[in-house]
């Protein structure tokens, strides 16, 4: 049932250089809690990959494993064909966005943005020009000297991406970004995230447990089950870019979300008549 | 129409009120004292505590400032110090599980027990009440700022450490600011416990006739009978504690007023 999805990824994007390769990583809890069986998954440069699934299939997990929060039990993840911890820091071009901003409540847009470069101790003065090309890019300019708590949630977001965006990064992985946003505010923001990805060529990996969201934005995208975590499927969406919200009302859309709906449905059952068993 | 709302601003009321209830206390305890014809030496008017605070002020005003330097200093003192240990303590939880308790010690050691030996083993006056009164005032410092640097938010701290942080600079960039507003409610506390503590420590030490703080006028004017002098100094050592505090409220405006939820305007 699953494709060989290096080949599939390969002939999508016309490249063949994996961005992520996770083998046969896992994670079991010191309590014996398994959030994640062994999985094997690879990203090419230029995939936007999601991983959906219900909550506790440990898509979250997987995320955090390949961004280097989590160390896998067992198992190995390459960046770029190396082991992250070989990886130069040159070399390590990953962002990472949270569910929530995370931003810090004290420090204004432009300096929440500069963060990073300033852990990375890069001069200030070419930081502030990347500060504000990426403010441009996610369309905060005006809003450079706020403090967060004066933006609204999709503003906030928006701050946390442009910090992500700041570094330059090769590789986005982002942690269901827009899940506490309201649905006009995150269509919009699916919309611009898909116009950056394009522009930047970025490689994106993207959490969520909307189906709709992942079949809009996603090349591929990964299925999870729950109890224990791991992936159940693959689905390719060979559709067009740039995909506008008109793509949603359409009859091959709702028959990606339906494929997509059944295959959760069918791991739920599964995973019930066996927790019967 | 607009008088009115002028009387209902927050701002307004948050003076007008607490004006009214002293000038009803005053008022009633002025009237009790002249209807009753209580004697001075048993309780004064407060006409008279405020004559008293003018004739006498030349000796008061001495003491005011013998106790507020001593005040001030313990608090600084302890605020440098608590700050330190704090620091210490975040460092590794197995530090601050084999120091916590004697943090707790220190805080549990009743002051007026441990003046004594401090006094005895201080040769120089002002530092023996310093060190006192920063014993008192140290342990709010320690508990909030430990507590402030420990709450940080669990996200923040793992982007720090994707982006490779140093402990260094974690602590400037994360820690320190989260720990803000924490620092500031330790200070509020603080503040009040140095002048008790120089209040508690003069008491001690005062006997010996080596300070003439408040708490020594209070003693001597114990001895003497003068009661309405007693009052006075009383009254100046509420009034430099009201003071610290709405310093402590000051300066915490001016660190958090922009983007902490406790300082926002509640109207």
């Amino acid at each position: 049932m699953r494709e060989p999805p290096a080949a599939l990824a390969g002939a999508l994007q016309g490249s063949a250089t994996p961005a992520v390769e996770v083998l046969s990583a896992h994670k079991t809890y010191p309590n014996g809690t398994v959030a994640l069986q062994p999985v094997e998954l690879t990203v090419q440069e230029g995939e936007f990959v999601t991983l959906l699934g219900p909550s506790g299939c440990g898509k979250s997990t997987l995320l955090k494993m390949i961004a280097g929060l989590l160390e896998p039990t067992d198992g190995r993840l390459l960046l770029w064909r190396k082991p992250v911890a070989a990886l130069e820091e040159s070399q390590r071009k990953l962002a990472f966005v949270f569910q929530s901003p995370t931003l810090m409540p004290w420090a204004s847009v432009a300096a929440n943005v500069r963060l990073p470069l300033d852990l990375a101790g890069v001069a200030r003065a070419e930081a502030d020009s990347r500060v504000m090309d990426a403010l441009a890019l996610v369309g905060l300019a005006k809003f450079a000297s706020a403090l967060p708590r004066n933006l609204s949630g999709g503003m906030q977001m928006r701050v946390s991406i442009a910090r992500s965006l700041v570094v330059q990064p090769n590789l986005l992985l982002m942690d269901e970004p827009f899940g506490a946003l309201d649905e006009i505010t995150r269509h919009k923001l699916d919309a611009d995230l898909l116009a950056l990805w394009r522009e930047k060529k970025l490689t994106v990996i993207f959490v969520t447990h909307s189906i709709h969201e992942a079949v809009f934005l996603s090349t591929r995208v990964v299925m999870m089950a729950a109890r224990p975590g791991r992936i159940t499927e693959e689905v390719l969406i060979d559709e067009p870019y740039p995909r506008s919200h008109d793509f949603m009302v359409t009859p091959r859309f709702a028959a990606y979300a339906k494929r997509l709906q059944d295959s959760l449905l069918r791991a739920s059952h599964d995973t019930d008549e066996e927790n019967r068993a | 129409m607009t008088r009115v709302a002028a009387f209902a601003s927050p701002r307004v009321q948050r003076i007008l009120y607490p004006a009214l209830v002293a000038v009803v206390l005053l008022g009633s305890w002025q009237a009790l004292v002249t209807g009753f014809k209580l004697p001075p030496y048993l309780v004064p008017s407060p006409l008279l505590m405020f004559q008293t605070l003018v004739t006498d002020w030349q000796s008061l005003g001495g003491s005011l400032l013998v106790t507020l330097k001593i005040t001030l200093l313990s608090f600084i003192a302890a605020t440098v110090v608590g700050v330190l240990i704090s620091f210490l303590f975040v460092q590794s939880r197995k530090i601050e599980t084999a120091l916590f308790p004697y943090a707790v010690l220190l805080q549990v050691t009743p002051i007026v027990a441990v003046a004594p030996l401090i006094i005895i083993w201080v040769k120089d006056p002002t530092a023996s009440l310093v060190m006192c009164a920063s014993l008192v005032a140290l342990f709010p410092i320690i508990s909030n700022t430990t507590l402030g640097l420990r709450s940080i938010d669990p996200d923040l701290q793992s982007y720090f450490a994707m982006n490779r942080a140093s402990r260094l600079q974690t602590l400037v960039r994360l820690r320190i600011p989260s720990a803000l507003p924490y620092f500031f409610g330790g200070l509020r506390i603080s503040s009040g416990l140095a002048l008790i503590g120089a209040v508690v420590a003069e008491f001690v030490a005062g006997t010996g006739g080596a300070a003439t703080g408040l708490a020594y006028q209070i003693l001597m004017a114990g001895y003497q009978l003068n009661i309405p002098r007693m009052f006075a100094a009383l009254l100046l050592i509420s009034l430099a504690g009201v003071g610290l505090f709405a310093l402590m409220a000051w300066l915490t405006k001016l660190a958090l007023g922009s983007w902490h939820a406790s300082e926002l305007s509640r109207d």
